[in-house]
């Protein structure tokens, strides 16, 4: 939610009881689920005043988006190359699928959330 | 939650009860201590509401000792029992009361009764408090006991298989209940289930209990991080698992073998070198999969006499 921004730096997260009431979910999950996050540097927890998305926003930096980006390439490409298909069918593929985003009706149709 | 509150809540020692000649517990230690969600899991005929009905003075023991709050439930049930709520899978109750009545007759055994929290309870469960509770449908019965469990804000609520063939919504409700009960500070929950996807979700601690006897208490994080299941291919020819300490199960599939274990890799692996098993993959295992592999064996083993 940090990373796709849906949460900005500043936002205040809910309350660990208040977010276990609403996930049906074990308040020291939560508890633990925030210090990893903070561990990470994702959040800072203010003493007594709650928890808190860090000023330095979202911790993948650049080198690590496009990590993650040539990752998933690498799994479309193993994938695609068992199938039987070519490099090129697989750019044509990817070409087509880029023109349907930028048409608005294009979105709404079968592509990925 | 916080590190500080350590007493216990209840105390189990060396319980035993047979029921005529079958054993329903045997031996049993346990304890709970404030703050904790304990689920408690075991196969049918476990002793999971033997063991409960214990601590509700029910039962008596027939050796052994049970103490919760410090006091005997059967010796002191006021003492106990007042601050304790309960629900079973039987949910018995007045039924023939309308809910508006059998509340105020509730509340007058606990001094503290919450009739906001009771009407706030009826309006979410979208209840009749004015229509008797024998003429509700199942789930609104359980919604009723769930009322009648957690109004007075107890301590200790017990839960002998309370989610037991209710539909999913009903079952967040109560699910609901527990969290929101140990969310107030020093509450104490003991809950049993053979839904292990409710457990793992709500239980910080999990009780194992299998024909009568108590076979492991652990923090439910600790379970899952220490057992996996591994994939391993090994020889064709190879029939027989060899016999590497740690290993609770080992299934042949095909020329491959799957297992589960507690065991670290830093010690398997060399095992595995020298029997020239590859290592295909480690997966972790829900507890439903822990389950089936620590109890789901015993109790086989104990059925085929």
């Amino acid at each position: 939610m940090v990373a796709s921004g849906r949460m900005v730096p500043g936002d205040e997260l809910p309350a660990i009881r208040v977010l276990a009431e609403q996930l049906v979910v074990n308040p020291n999950t939560v508890a633990r689920a925030y210090r990893e996050l903070e561990t990470l540097g994702i959040v800072t927890s203010r003493h007594g005043s709650g928890t808190y998305i860090s000023e330095t926003g979202s911790p993948l930096k650049p080198t690590e988006l496009l990590k993650n980006i040539q990752d998933r390439a690498d799994s479309l490409l193993s994938d695609g190359l068992q199938m039987g298909l070519t490099l090129e069918e697989m750019q044509d593929i990817l070409q087509k699928r880029y023109d349907l985003m930028q048409t608005p009706e294009g979105n709404t149709g079968e592509s990925k959330k | 939650m916080i590190g500080t509150m350590t007493d216990t809540i209840v105390e189990v020692k060396n319980l035993s009860r047979k029921f005529d000649t079958k054993i329903a517990l045997d031996n049993v230690d346990f304890t709970i201590t404030r703050g904790v969600v304990m689920g408690l899991v075991g196969e049918n005929g476990a002793g999971k509401t033997t063991l409960i009905r214990h601590l509700m003075g029910l039962l008596k023991p027939q050796s052994g000792t049970v103490s919760v709050f410090g006091k005997n439930p059967v010796k002191d049930p006021e003492g106990a029992l007042s601050h304790i709520g309960y629900l079973s899978e039987n949910r018995e109750m007045l039924d023939w009361m309308p809910l508006d009545e059998l509340m105020s007759f509730t509340a007058a055994f606990y001094p503290d009764w919450d009739w906001d929290y009771a009407h706030q309870l009826i309006e979410t469960f979208r209840l009749d408090p004015a229509k008797r509770v024998c003429d509700y449908s199942r789930g609104q019965r359980a919604q009723a006991g769930l009322i009648l469990a957690v109004a007075h804000h107890p301590d200790l609520l017990l839960l002998d298989e309370p989610s037991s063939g209710l539909d999913p919504i009903v079952r967040k409700d109560i699910l609901g209940e527990i969290i929101h009960t140990v969310t107030n500070a020093g509450k104490t929950v003991l809950f049993s289930s053979h839904l292990l996807d409710e457990v793992e979700r709500v239980a910080d601690t999990i009780t194992f209990l299998s024909e009568g006897k108590k076979l492991l208490t652990s923090p439910l994080t600790e379970l899952l991080e220490s057992w996996k299941m591994i994939t391993l291919r090994g020889a064709t020819s190879l029939t027989q698992f060899p016999a590497i300490p740690g290993i609770v199960t080992s299934d042949k599939r095909g020329n491959e073998w799957v297992i589960t274990t507690q065991t670290s890799m830093d010690t398997l692996s060399p095992l595995f070198q020298k029997y020239q098993f590859e290592v295909l993959a480690v997966n972790p295992m829900s507890l439903n999969d822990i389950f089936i592999a620590k109890v789901g064996r015993s109790a086989q083993n104990g059925n085929e006499s």
